[in-house]
């Protein structure tokens, strides 16, 4: 594949991200700099004023590489990529979180990584060496091992981070297997990325690392372990 | 690469399987082995009874080493936070410069 045409579409949702999505832009263009890319933000209608930043990051950086594509009011994550999908002119797409937790500095180990195996998914692990999380305490730790052995033994998934959503997809690929998902949240991320496994596309990893800057908020409490069993189960089921 | 096992036919089978269906043949194909074992006599029946539970407690084990070890192990990544911090300053000073209002929300 001839490196120098290829185009990376890099899709953000927000909602409510007015310092971070202006953050995120810089980086991007900072850790970017040789490449051809643009940036698709998906904000819904954040009440924060985080469109108008989006607005004066066009007149700076131009808005052929920053899109604006916003959507009323808050209508979830996978329609939110389905969405900035439909807009993206790059022959790749990269999903990254706007909250800071995924650093734009990792972007071109991503691409590296694709052009090196040819892969159709490279998607970021915060689990093993070189990777790494920042942020949580032991309960939490705990909490995502557990969930992580489970899922290991129930699904064979194939990759060592399920529910990441730090990641680099062919265009063509993405477009398929967001088509087959029905899941929300996180186990939308794991949905994605088992289906993509058993359709048999090459998926390779890059350890991230994770700062989890929303201390307190750790959302995890007995219902969230409950959709958590019930995606499992479901994923069991139905790929 | 070509699997001389995997016939074209498997292949099919194997791809379109869900997943919960290939755990159940697995158990069928271990449960079929335990009752070839109780009708052959080759351990003593009274230990063959027993081998579900090892089975199953051998796979807790497992499981509980695997998330101790995992817990462990865990891999941190402390300065990461302070070379966020970083980024976020050299960020600002830019975008302040540039006219992009980053006042904190």
């Amino acid at each position: 594949m001839d490196a120098e045409k290829n185009k990376y579409s890099i899709i953000v949702p927000t909602y409510n991200e007015r310092l971070n999505i202006a953050l995120i832009v810089y980086l991007i263009f900072k850790h970017l700099r040789d490449v051809d890319f643009e940036i698709i933000v998906v904000d819904d209608g954040s009440p924060d004023g985080t469109q108008e930043i989006v607005k004066q990051l066009q007149k700076l950086y131009g808005e052929d590489r920053i899109l604006l594509r916003p959507r009323a009011k808050k209508l979830g994550l996978g329609t939110a990529y389905i969405h900035g999908l439909k807009h993206a002119s790059g022959n790749f797409v990269v999903i990254m979180d706007a909250d800071l937790s995924h650093h734009p500095k990792y972007l071109p180990s991503f691409i590296k990584k694709q052009l090196e195996t040819g892969a159709s998914i490279v998607t970021g692990t915060r689990y093993v060496t070189g990777g790494g999380v920042h942020g949580w305490n032991l309960m939490r730790k705990l909490t995502s091992r557990g969930a992580n052995v489970l899922a290991q033994t129930l699904l064979w998934p194939g990759v060592s981070d399920l529910t990441g959503s730090f990641r680099l997809y062919k265009k063509s690929v993405l477009e398929d297997v967001i088509s087959s998902c029905v899941s929300k949240g996180y186990v939308f991320q794991m949905e994605m990325i088992v289906r993509a496994s058993r359709k048999g596309y090459h998926i390779e990893e890059v350890p991230i690392t994770f700062v989890d800057r929303v201390f307190g908020s750790s959302k995890l409490g007995g219902s969230e372990i409950v959709e958590y069993l019930k995606g499992l189960i479901y994923l069991m089921v139905t790929t | 690469m070509a699997d001389p096992f995997m016939t074209p036919e498997l292949v099919f089978i194997a791809n379109s399987m869900k997943h919960v269906l290939k755990l159940l043949s697995l158990l069928v194909v271990i449960s079929a082995l335990w009752i070839g074992l109780l009708q052959a006599s080759i351990i003593p029946q009274s230990h063959t009874w027993l081998l579900p539970i090892y089975f199953i407690v051998s796979l807790g084990c497992y499981g509980l080493l695997m998330v101790g070890v995992g817990l462990m192990r865990f891999p941190t990544c402390p300065q990461e936070a302070l070379l966020l911090q970083q980024d976020i300053a050299e960020a600002k000073d830019f975008l302040k410069q540039k006219g992009v209002d980053v006042g904190s929300d």
